[in-house]
């Protein structure tokens, strides 16, 4: 992909003598801009399957309604968007509706998109018009009925969905302005960090309070000090959109993905007006936790597997050692409302995100092995209440539930 | 039929510690490297699970990293006169198997050679004249230990070595070791923090004038990011480093310091289980073509490339190289051929002190957690009275408590039943045990060759070790045991057990897996595989890396001496040999 950029680079540069200079100077510009476009709307993400062919078509998404699967984006004239219309594509972008009056089933998270500028959306389609045609057919639509009618989201878009391009508070700074176009337009934050309603929609005031998703839990993301970021500095957050690893947390999941491919390759102004706009999100939780009390049978049980399993690498204070081995005491992730990411993290394991600046990727073993579902709710219910933690215990039928997830 | 694979710049036989390094500096160079390695992938996460990795029956007893007398043995014997036999169960040495190589279980003792090792022939000479090297096949390595000094401090920082310096720029540094050669500056980290048994066997050293410092440890005393961007954990003091791969990314090897960033250049690629039956040359035999492999599934190719390296563990390295019809295989009769000549192996013998009074609680512990005396190694002293050259490190190293292993117990003990059990009792908690770890001189009859009759699973021969203590190093070995019993005396336990090494070089028994030499490096192509560059005298395209190029063997572990040069062949390819490919860096 960078490379057939940098070969029409070239190519416009050669051109500089010819009587289309100009144009070809600008459209390399524009092609330029349009990529990063697609790096802040992260297409690839949903639209490159892993190992693929860039924006080929992804991997099926599996949904509350039944698989979708991302299609092929590349300008190929059968299987692609190659005989899509610049107009077309806007039109998509914009209000869900594709070439020939398609809908769109928002999983492609038009609902964001179509707070996108104008300009923004041109250069993202001239630059998809670049990119390496490949032909490949996707049945994107595999949905049981009756949600494989797509008229029925002219209805799901009268009830859920407004169109229009973001409008800037002229009370906030610029800076704001643009963390909120970016988190709500192409970043499209909400997608995995909004909950969702029994239709799918964003739930009204709950915008970027945690949801569940493929058996994570994308965390509250708003300025609150106990489950949201109102304790992380702005630098903090830069740092760890940028590299993966934050002061007491590192990336895993789809957020791992999410920054590999998409905000590690942000313009760190960009980063910052993101961390600003994030941390101006009101903490109107009413809800705060308290602390299981030590004496409870499930925090003493829980205490000796954390011992004998964690402490090694996480310390017995829970103060971890980053780089490596995040801090679990004052960690946000392991004390939001839902446990299915640390306990999906003791299931199954994972990786870090692995970015420049942090090659390792550290692993988290799985545990499921040799551990029951009732010791793993025990040691969580142990970290989500040692060190200052607090949040509501884990049961063993939320172990179950994470363990069918996948 | 061989399948024909699309051509490579770099082909790199064995991803273990040097494969890794000369992976990733050539892939940084921009050459397209393709490293084929016989055994599985390995990764922290998946292979060294915290939750199972200190399984001494799985790993300590039964060996699951090793490799496998089935995939490859060796025949062993003692001198010419004998009929080799294989090694059908490997005990003495433990190759490793897999990516990371042995860099996976080794303990993590980083030494540096010291300068008088690399001319060692000539120092020796100059100091005690040439009649005392009699018997032994000495001869100097071709690098000064002012070349190769860069390249430590490259794999030292690499591996984030912990310890203490006794030497930088000419300067004695308290603390440290004080025989040491010059080195540039400090180790990257402090020491590890001493246990009980090192900090007793110091205090008796010094109290009889030695000189004790911190041993260099491959397990980490703080966390440390190295400068490729990986970070390492602190060691938790767990015990479970030899034998064992690191389950806290305390331990340096190439999982926990390179794969990160290697394996994910575009650049670069890696076929595991995979099994390289020779390097094939051209018709004029000067020029490498690539290498045949097999794959898991029996399935034959053929590699093309550019060039090969030569990274597999030194013996492998040896045996690749007669395989290949690389050089001329030595004979020791005539002296003449150079693959196979200067095999050594390491003079270890062990010591234990038994006290009444003392608690050294033996699993708090780490594979390189200790003292070292070095008095009495290498060229510290002088040998002028004495009958014999080299000399041994005095090492306290409890590198574990294991159950299963661990047993100390005084000599005359029955080896079963209940006054077993007492005396295991009472010995576990209260035994100091010490290793001298000897230099190993190369001599004209030890040596390795191909066996004449046993075959491997694809019907090549099997290497053969022909291998005993010689004399020299038997009376080293004695002399320094002598200097243990008067350290144990110091002490002032109850019971000092020093046993004496023997001749008669069994394979059974684990002793030490620092095998070197035949592919040795030096200055001259009738003694000599390689040149000062590693680069083979007969077939320039191929570089042989590791201990495999060691003209002899120090007393000291090979690690850190393999790891700079492979960092100090890295830079001669890439600062010289690519510059012209395919000519000798040194005419012959």
């Amino acid at each position: 992909m960078r490379h057939s950029l940098a070969l029409l680079v070239t190519t416009a540069m050669c051109a500089v003598l010819s009587p289309w200079s100009a144009s070809a100077a600008d459209q390399a510009d524009q092609i330029s801009r349009g990529q990063y476009q697609a790096i802040l709307g992260d297409c690839a993400a949903c639209h490159t399957k892993p190992g693929g062919q860039p924006l080929a078509g992804g991997a099926p998404l599996e949904t509350p309604f039944g698989p979708l699967v991302p299609p092929n984006i590349t300008p190929d004239l059968e299987t692609g968007i190659g005989s899509w219309t610049a107009e077309e594509f806007k039109t998509m972008m914009r209000t869900g509706i594709g070439h020939g009056g398609k809908r769109l089933y928002p999983a492609m998270p038009y609902p964001a998109y179509t707070k996108m500028s104008d300009r923004d959306v041109s250069d993202l389609w001239q630059y998809l018009t670049t990119v390496q045609p490949v032909k490949n057919e996707v049945e994107a639509n595999q949905l049981p009925f009756p949600f494989n009618i797509r008229f029925s989201l002219f209805g799901w878009n009268l009830l859920n969905f407004t169109e229009g391009t973001y409008q800037a508070d002229p009370s906030r700074s610029d800076e704001w302005n643009r963390g909120a176009y970016l988190v709500t337009g192409a970043g499209h934050c909400s997608t995995c960090h909004t909950p969702k309603s029994i239709m799918g929609a964003d739930q009204e005031g709950q915008f970027l309070k945690g949801s569940s998703l493929q058996g994570w839990y994308a965390p509250d993301i708003t300025g609150g000090n106990h489950t949201g970021i109102g304790s992380w500095t702005s630098d903090d957050i830069v740092t760890y959109l940028k590299t993966g690893v934050g002061t007491k947390t590192i990336a895993s999941g789809p957020m791992a993905e999410a920054i590999e491919n998409s905000t590690s390759r942000m313009e760190d102004a960009d980063l910052a007006a993101i961390a600003t706009y994030l941390k101006s999100l009101p903490d109107d939780s009413k809800a705060t936790s308290t602390a299981l009390p030590a004496n409870d049978p499930r925090m003493i049980a829980g205490q000796a597997i954390y011992r004998d399993n964690c402490s090694a690498c996480h310390s017995a204070d829970g103060k971890g050692a980053m780089p490596l081995f995040p801090a679990l005491s004052g960690n946000q992730i392991v004390q939001q409302g839902s446990p299915e990411t640390p306990a999906h993290l003791v299931l199954f394991g994972s990786q870090g995100a692995q970015t420049d600046a942090r090659p390792t990727n550290p692993s988290m073993p799985s545990l499921a092995w040799r551990l029951s579902d009732k010791q793993v709710a025990d040691v969580l219910t142990y970290v989500r209440n040692s060190w200052g933690n607090a949040a509501p215990a884990v049961t063993e039928s939320d172990i179950k539930k994470t363990m069918e997830s996948r | 039929m061989t399948n024909i694979l699309p051509r490579k710049d770099v082909v790199i036989i064995g991803l273990g510690w040097t494969g890794s390094i000369l992976a990733n500096e050539l892939a940084d160079e921009g050459l397209d490297v393709l490293a084929i390695e016989r055994g599985p992938w390995r990764d922290t996460g998946t292979d060294f699970n915290i939750g199972y990795v200190q399984d001494e029956l799985r790993y300590g007893i039964r060996r699951d990293l090793f490799l496998q007398p089935a995939v490859e043995a060796m025949t062993m014997r003692n001198n010419v006169s004998q009929t080799a036999l294989p090694i059908r169960d490997y005990g003495s040495f433990l190759p490793g198997n897999g990516v990371g190589g042995a860099g996976v279980h080794w303990n993590g003792h980083t030494w540096r050679f010291w300068d008088s090792d690399f001319e060692i022939h000539s120092k020796l000479t100059e100091r005690y004249g040439a009649a005392r090297l009699e018997g032994l096949q000495l001869q100097d390595w071709g690098i000064t230990g002012a070349e190769i000094e860069p390249y430590y401090d490259r794999f030292e920082y690499l591996a984030g070595i912990s310890g203490k310096a006794g030497n930088i720029n000419g300067k004695i540094q308290s603390g440290g070791n004080p025989f040491e050669s010059s080195r540039s500056r400090d180790y990257p980290l402090p020491p590890m923090q001493m246990t009980y048994a090192p900090t007793l066997f110091a205090e008796g050293a010094r109290s009889i004038g030695w000189h004790p410092f911190p041993t260099p440890s491959a397990n980490l005393s703080e966390a440390y990011v190295n400068p490729l961007g990986v970070a390492m954990g602190q060691c938790t003091f767990c015990g479970f480093c030899e034998r064992f791969g690191c389950a806290n990314y305390s331990k340096a090897s190439a999982q926990t310091t390179i794969l990160p960033v290697l394996m994910k250049k575009k650049n670069f690629q890696l076929r595991t289980d995979s099994e390289v039956l020779h390097i094939d040359l051209d018709k004029s035999g000067k020029m490498a073509r690539g290498v045949t492999y097999v794959d898991s599934s029996g399935v034959e190719f053929y590699q093309p490339a550019d060039m090969v390296l030569v990274c597999a563990f030194g013996l492998h390295n040896t045996r690749l190289m007669m395989l290949s019809g690389i050089g001329k295989i030595y004979d020791p009769q005539t002296g003449e051929g150079t693959i196979g000549r200067n095999y050594a192996y390491q003079t270890v013998s062990g010591a234990q002190f038994f006290f009444d009074d003392k608690n050294f609680n033996p699993f708090i512990a780490a594979g390189a957690l200790g003292q070292t005396v070095d008095d009495f190694n290498g060229d510290a002293f002088d040998h002028g009275p004495l009958d014999f050259v080299g000399g041994a490190g005095i090492n306290c190293l409890p590198s574990n408590g294991r159950p299963i292993a661990t047993r100390p117990v005084p000599p005359g003990t029955p080896r079963w039943g209940s006054q077993w059990k007492k005396a295991t009792v009472s010995a576990y908690k209260s035994t100091m045990s010490l290793f001298s770890q000897g230099s190993s001189y190369p001599t004209s009859y030890n040596h390795l060759d191909l066996d004449p009759t046993y075959k491997d699973r694809f019907g090549r021969p099997l290497m053969r070790i022909t291998f005993d203590f010689p004399d020299n190093d038997l009376r080293m070995s004695h002399y320094v045991s002598d200097r243990m019993v008067e350290l144990g005396n110091a002490l002032g336990g109850r019971e000092t057990v020093v046993p004496k090494l023997k001749k008669g070089w069994d394979a059974l028994a684990y002793q030490t897996t620092h095998n070197t030499g035949g592919v040795v490096m030096g200055n001259d192509p009738r003694t000599s595989a390689v040149n000062r560059y590693l680069q083979s005298w007969d077939v320039p395209n191929v570089f042989v890396v590791g201990a495999s190029a060691f003209a002899h063997n120090a007393g000291k572990n090979p690690t850190g001496t393999v790891g700079a040069l492979a960092f100090w062949a890295a830079d001669a390819i890439r600062n010289q040999y690519l510059r012209n490919p395919g000519t000798a860096l040194v005419s012959a």
